[in-house]
């Protein structure tokens, strides 16, 4: 008779159960919480910033948030190209500088450094991804931009007349806080990303087909350009995005180095401004409109920084199938 | 093809073993080949020096202004007048991350154990996944407007509670990748050992499950918290700022990133000083997670399967 009771206990309907579905409900909850946030940010950002989405937006180039006559026919303007425009351009920047160094680094990491050193520069390059931004920037306008000024002379004295290389690299600004500073701060800052993702997709190379090089009599090189480049082409492709995702959202140290001042220019060593930048330098003398038109420019950033990694894991995604089934 | 330039050719009827030797290669295969390993190491060194400048730089700067005071101290409200420290910010990071941490931590350990017990690969579960991956893009200037529309417009009032906010919004989706990678690792034998022994599903979660991975979870908990410590931009939009230590969330609060950002573009050596101080803070800070995550995940990890 206890025999029977007690395989019956196993199926009893007890108060476990409720604590099961309980435990499931908060779990889900909580995974519903990224979704809900995300909805969150774009719903109300956009609602509170719909007052300055009108033709200007999209269309100007004059920012004149004060109206400069007092109550003249000049009203204020909220024109956000030259921000964007200047997010395109240090981000642009960041990612030529940054996509050759990165893979550099992650080949010589795979591919030629010995295990021993491996550890050591892997923690190296992690420690770059953990020294915050707003360090990297106030030694970009501190350390880095008085002393790079120069150098920025002098390159503009030897190109300066040849046709296109003149007038991307004319006459710099003296106090060295221009596009290019902060480009390069950025291509520093988007180095730890892009590595760590490159060098694990070239780790997903097969070893048969570094081999099958080897065999063929191939120097290190000519196995790298052989088979792992073409290997890991998309995989790196997708590092780069993200990179780039990255390099567009960076606020604090291209508010401080960019040199904020509005304008559209080909030249690299003139300063500009960048979309978080601005929201940051002037959110504290802003109100009304002025502040609607700020909220709107995160809500662009917002919509372009996803697009761009939802992209990024589609192009990994993809490359990442390829690979297995290569490997299968 | 490797041996036709330099080996000489015997006589006999039998083909001579192929010269493998590495001088044997043609001069411009071999040239391509060391210039290549060339741009690897200098990649490596173009990478290394800006991380060494500024660490260089941040700790003799900073080094210059550091005291026990310094840290303690209030903010002088003019920033041309030298002297002060950088107490109230050292009390505001404190309390902003932790809140952000005591906020995030929870969401984001239930959240991945529901991706990796509950969702496994189901879409739900592959739309959350994806869409923590996109939240980790979000710039952190946008979680501050974020909550500055969805909050502190609500409540009127700029708040280190707000800015703690921002600072979890940006923690949660780090938080639940890596908790996932670690409870991916635990093997299902324990899972299967713990149900065959009759507990129920969340019995085995907790009292299985997480204890095996703790360690994992742990330190991407504290890589999370050194990358929130150093986050800026939503503190600057949210929390205002103060020259008092102010040790609640509510009220007018700044941190040592806040701090930085406004005393970098100031013109006064006074105001530059603190902002060195303020960064070997705020780095030491950053240092000591990012080291105990480290320790913590190399001398208690789970064996990989």
């Amino acid at each position: 008779m206890t025999v029977v009771d007690k395989s019956a206990q196993l199926t009893r309907k007890d108060r476990g159960r409720h604590a099961d579905r309980l435990f499931w409900a908060v779990c889900v909850f909580a995974g519903l919480a990224v979704l809900i946030i995300l909805a969150l940010i774009l719903v109300t950002t956009v609602n509170e910033a719909f007052p300055a989405f009108s033709a200007d937006f999209f269309t100007s180039t004059d920012w004149i948030p004060n109206d400069p006559d007092g109550d003249g026919p000049r009203g204020p303007v909220y024109g956000t190209l030259a921000f964007l425009y200047g997010t395109l351009v240090v981000s642009a920047i960041a990612v030529v500088v940054a996509v050759p160094v990165s893979i550099g680094i992650a080949l010589f990491l795979t591919e030629l450094a010995p295990p021993k050193l491996r550890a050591t520069i892997v923690t190296l390059i992690d420690m770059l991804a953990a020294v915050p931004s707003v360090v990297f920037g106030l030694w970009g306008i501190l350390v880095l931009a008085p002393a790079i000024a120069p150098v920025y002379q002098g390159i503009h004295d030897v190109v300066g007349g040849v046709p296109v290389l003149g007038s991307l690299f004319g006459e710099p600004r003296s106090s060295g806080r221009t596009f290019m500073t902060a480009g390069l701060i950025l291509a520093v800052m988007i180095i730890p990303i892009i590595t760590s993702i490159s060098r694990e997709v070239f780790a997903t190379v097969p070893d048969s087909d570094k081999q099958a090089a080897w065999a063929l009599g191939a120097t290190r090189w000519e196995m790298i350009k052989g088979a792992v480049l073409p290997h890991s082409f998309g995989g790196v492709v997708g590092a780069v995005i993200l990179g780039l995702g990255r390099a567009m959202g960076e606020t604090i140290a291209v508010a401080l180095v960019i040199g904020s001042s509005v304008q559209i220019t080909a030249n690299l060593f003139e300063s500009g401004y960048a979309l978080p930048a601005i929201i940051v330098d002037q959110w504290g003398e802003s109100t009304g409109d002025f502040r609607a038109a700020l909220i709107g420019m995160g809500v662009v950033l917002f919509i372009i920084t996803v697009l761009i990694n939802l992209l990024a894991r589609v192009v990994v995604r993809r490359a990442e199938i390829r690979m297995k089934g290569a490997s299968a | 093809m490797t041996t036709t330039t330099t080996a000489a050719r015997p006589a006999s009827s039998a083909p001579a073993p192929a010269d493998l030797r590495r001088s044997a290669l043609p001069l411009r295969r071999r040239l391509t080949d060391g210039f290549a390993k060339g741009l690897m190491v200098l990649a490596l060194l173009v990478a290394l020096v800006p991380l060494g400048l500024v660490i260089y730089k941040v700790i003799e700067a900073g080094a210059g202004v550091m005291s026990l005071d310094f840290l303690v101290d209030d903010i002088p409200n003019s920033a041309r007048r030298a002297g002060g420290g950088m107490g109230p910010a050292v009390a505001g990071t404190l309390i902003i991350t932790g809140a952000a941490a005591a906020m995030s931590i929870p969401l984001g350990v239930l959240g991945a154990i529901y991706l990796n017990e509950y969702g496994k690969q189901n879409a739900l579960a592959r739309l959350i996944r994806t869409m923590a991956d996109v939240m980790t893009g979000v710039p952190s200037v946008v979680m501050g407007l974020f909550v500055y529309v969805s909050y502190v417009l609500l409540v009127k009032e700029q708040s280190g509670f707000a800015a703690a906010l921002a600072l979890g919004c940006l923690m949660l989706p780090i938080i639940i990748r890596s908790t996932e990678e670690m409870l991916r690792l635990v093997p299902d034998e324990l899972r299967q050992a713990s149900a065959a022994l009759g507990a129920r599903r969340w019995k085995t979660t907790v009292s299985v499950v997480l204890p095996a991975a703790i360690s994992g979870i742990v330190s991407g908990i504290m890589l999370a918290i050194a990358r929130a410590a150093g986050e800026t931009a939503p503190v600057v939009l949210v929390a205002g700022t103060a020259f008092v230590s102010n040790w609640s969330l509510s009220g007018d609060n700044t941190t040592l990133a806040a701090q930085i950002f406004k005393n970098a573009g100031e013109f006064f050596p006074a105001a530059q000083g603190r902002a060195w101080g303020a960064a070997l803070t705020l780095m030491a800070i950053v240092l000591v997670f990012t080291v105990a995550a480290r320790l913590i995940s190399s001398r208690f990890a789970i064996k990989e399967r």
